[in-house]
């Protein structure tokens, strides 16, 4: 397991880096001269020079890596080029926002998706079994713009229960009013969540009430819940973790419309504007930090998998294959 | 998937005859569904009850009183836009597919025969891509070129692209595993001739179950990207956009903001019910299982 955990983490180094140059020089190839967006319209060609200079965007692409990469070494993710604020704190104050978003959405779509998708595959002749199925089929098939609009029509325009958007102005030193304002951003997403979270459980659950080892454990008298959980659940977490793995990074990135909708002031939305208006160190810094993310819990996911089923220990990443 | 599908125990509580029912119910309903959808689109393009841009009606006019579900903030006709965003939504599916099929499955095949680090590499590779959120790629090359259904189109289906690939390795690398394939091996069968004789028609059922899904998450996907504004530009009557529109005047004229999402609803439903009935028809392995 160490050594796993050595290969594992020179991997994870190692995607890291790739990541970066892929993403320095993928964002170097967009049109656009974020020159243009420092200047005014009718800019002599000397004042456009001053801005390149200004930015750095004059001196050849490795020296800008380096410089790139020197700067995140000491922890400084550079500074917008439209604002002249430095990013880490704006990424910061964002992260507020979407990381408890993220989290809530993710561990309510859990609870209710685990045993729901359990349910969904034990009680598949039952009426409640096919309408478990049947809503989860619905859910992945309503784009989560539109739960939003609705639910913010429901709940928050006719019962006037919750806001219909926004986010406090003092941020989480206003605690009522912050989670007054996630509530409904919470739900939209771990719905959606849910819907597709439910179709693994239940195909992985499946696997398991099919398998053979499961039947001899039910034949040798264990019974029913006793059989599953010695020998069910771990078998039938192995997929759910790493599909758990996917949608929490992809949620974390993913929110960008639901914060549109609620006009929430979270990652996905500065991200967004950095890109219309071709803001390189936000672009880059925000991404930087996603792929970090999406690395570190595929990691997690990874590792995980490893402590609940063995039989992976010898293979570098993966579970479900 | 720890045991061959084909040493899985017969589900005792199934009847077959009623396992093919349920099967033939799911594939009609489904093509029912994506049928109508997919009527509407043909007959937009022969005839449209009203000009897609007559603005006749009145502002936000309700429903009946010759506008079958009332009018936009412009006055256009509803039912008209609806008719006319049935073909973007089709036409982005279609496309996606089309892209993410052309490069998953190239893609995937050439992993499948990678080995050791390389395809290590790979298949990490393939993981990062497909954490990344459709919608964020889609934004990047939105970016890049510009906002229109083309881009949006190449997006989705560069994204899905990458969903395909993962998947075609794994069945490409059980296929690869087989004894046929080792005969055909041994018997001088040269590789290209392998790839098309005996591997791409054993796992092209399930891709092909896989892409009618991906067809209604690219549907998905390209009506988020309208509604962040991103998608095909107006006047051009995606459902992403005319839901985005219609959301400042949800409680005075529903109609507008709930009739395209029904819709949207309607033809992802269907496609995911053709591509389960479908699976069960193609694959008879999964057939006891329906998710």
């Amino acid at each position: 397991m160490a050594r796993y955990l050595l290969r594992r983490l020179a991997f994870l180094l190692v995607s890291l880096a790739l990541a970066s140059v892929v993403l320095f020089v993928l964002l170097r190839m967009l049109p656009g001269d974020p020159a243009n967006a420092l200047t005014s319209v009718g800019a002599s060609p000397e004042q456009i020079a001053a801005a390149r200079h200004s930015i750095g965007s004059d001196r050849p692409l490795p020296e800008q890596f380096t410089h790139w990469l020197g700067q995140l070494a000491s922890g400084d993710l550079g500074t917008s080029f439209v604002s002249s604020l430095p990013v880490g704190p704006e990424v910061g104050a964002r992260l507020n926002v979407t990381v408890p978003l993220t989290l809530a959405a993710f561990v309510l779509a859990v609870l209710v998706a685990v045993p729901a998708g359990f349910a969904a595959a034990h009680k598949r002749h039952t009426w409640y079994g096919a309408l478990l199925s049947g809503v989860s089929q619905l859910g992945i098939a309503v784009p989560v713009f539109w739960l939003g609009m609705i639910l913010i029509a429901v709940f928050a325009l006719n019962a006037g229960w919750l806001p219909s958007g926004g986010f406090p102005q003092d941020g989480w030193a206003a605690p009522a009013e912050a989670v007054r304002s996630l509530v409904l951003p919470v739900v939209t997403i771990a719905l959606v969540m849910s819907a597709s979270l439910i179709r693994y459980v239940r195909s992985a659950t499946l696997d398991v009430l099919g398998s053979d080892h499961l039947r001899t454990a039910r034949a040798l008298g264990s019974s029913f819940g006793r059989a599953m959980w010695r020998h069910g659940l771990r078998n039938a977490s192995v997929p759910v973790i790493s599909v758990l793995g996917i949608e929490l990074a992809s949620t974390l990135l993913g929110a960008v419309v639901v914060e549109s909708v609620y006009a929430l002031p979270g990652l996905g939305s500065l991200l967004a504007t950095g890109i219309a208006q071709h803001d390189y160190p936000v672009v880059q810094g925000v991404l930087f930090l996603s792929t970090l993310a999406v690395l570190l819990i595929g990691f997690a996911a990874d590792l995980v998998q490893r402590i609940v089923d063995p039989r992976l220990r010898g293979r570098l990443s993966g579970g479900a294959r | 998937m720890t045991t061959p599908d084909v040493l899985r125990p017969v589900e005792p509580q199934t009847v077959p005859g009623r396992r093919r029912t349920r099967r033939s119910v799911t594939l009609a309903v489904g093509c029912v569904l994506a049928g109508l959808i997919a009527l509407l689109a043909v007959v937009s393009l022969l005839w449209l009850p009203y000009d897609a841009d007559d603005t006749s009606g009145g502002r936000l006019a309700g429903p009946g009183d010759g506008h079958l579900l009332g009018t936009d903030k412009l006055g256009r006709d509803l039912f008209t836009q609806l008719m006319t965003g049935s073909r973007i939504a089709i036409g982005a599916g279609l496309g996606s597919v089309l892209v993410a099929a052309a490069l998953g499955v190239t893609l995937g095949v050439l992993a499948a025969f990678a080995q050791g680090w390389l395809d290590d590499t790979l298949s990490a590779f393939l993981d990062i891509l497909i954490a990344f959120p459709t919608l964020l790629l889609a934004m990047l090359i939105v970016a890049a070129r510009s906002a229109t259904l083309g881009s949006a189109v190449l997006a989705i289906g560069l994204a899905q692209g990458a969903v395909v690939a993962r998947l075609t390795r794994i069945l490409v690398k059980r296929v690869l595993a087989q004894d046929y394939v080792t005969a055909a091996r041994t018997s001088g069968t040269s590789w290209p001739r392998t790839v098309l004789g005996h591997v791409l028609p054993n796992v092209w059922p399930t891709l092909a179950v896989n892409l009618a899904l991906q067809f209604g998450l690219a549907v998905l996907a390209e009506a988020g990207l309208s509604y962040l504004g991103l998608g095909a530009p107006p006047p051009n009557a995606s459902w992403g956009r005319m839901l985005q529109e219609a959301q400042a005047t949800f409680t005075t004229a529903p109609a507008g903001a709930l009739a395209p999402g029904v819709l949207l609803v309607l033809l992802v439903i269907g496609v995911n019910l053709i591509a389960d009935g479908l699976r069960d028809t193609l694959d008879p392995a999964t057939r006891r299982r329906s998710t």
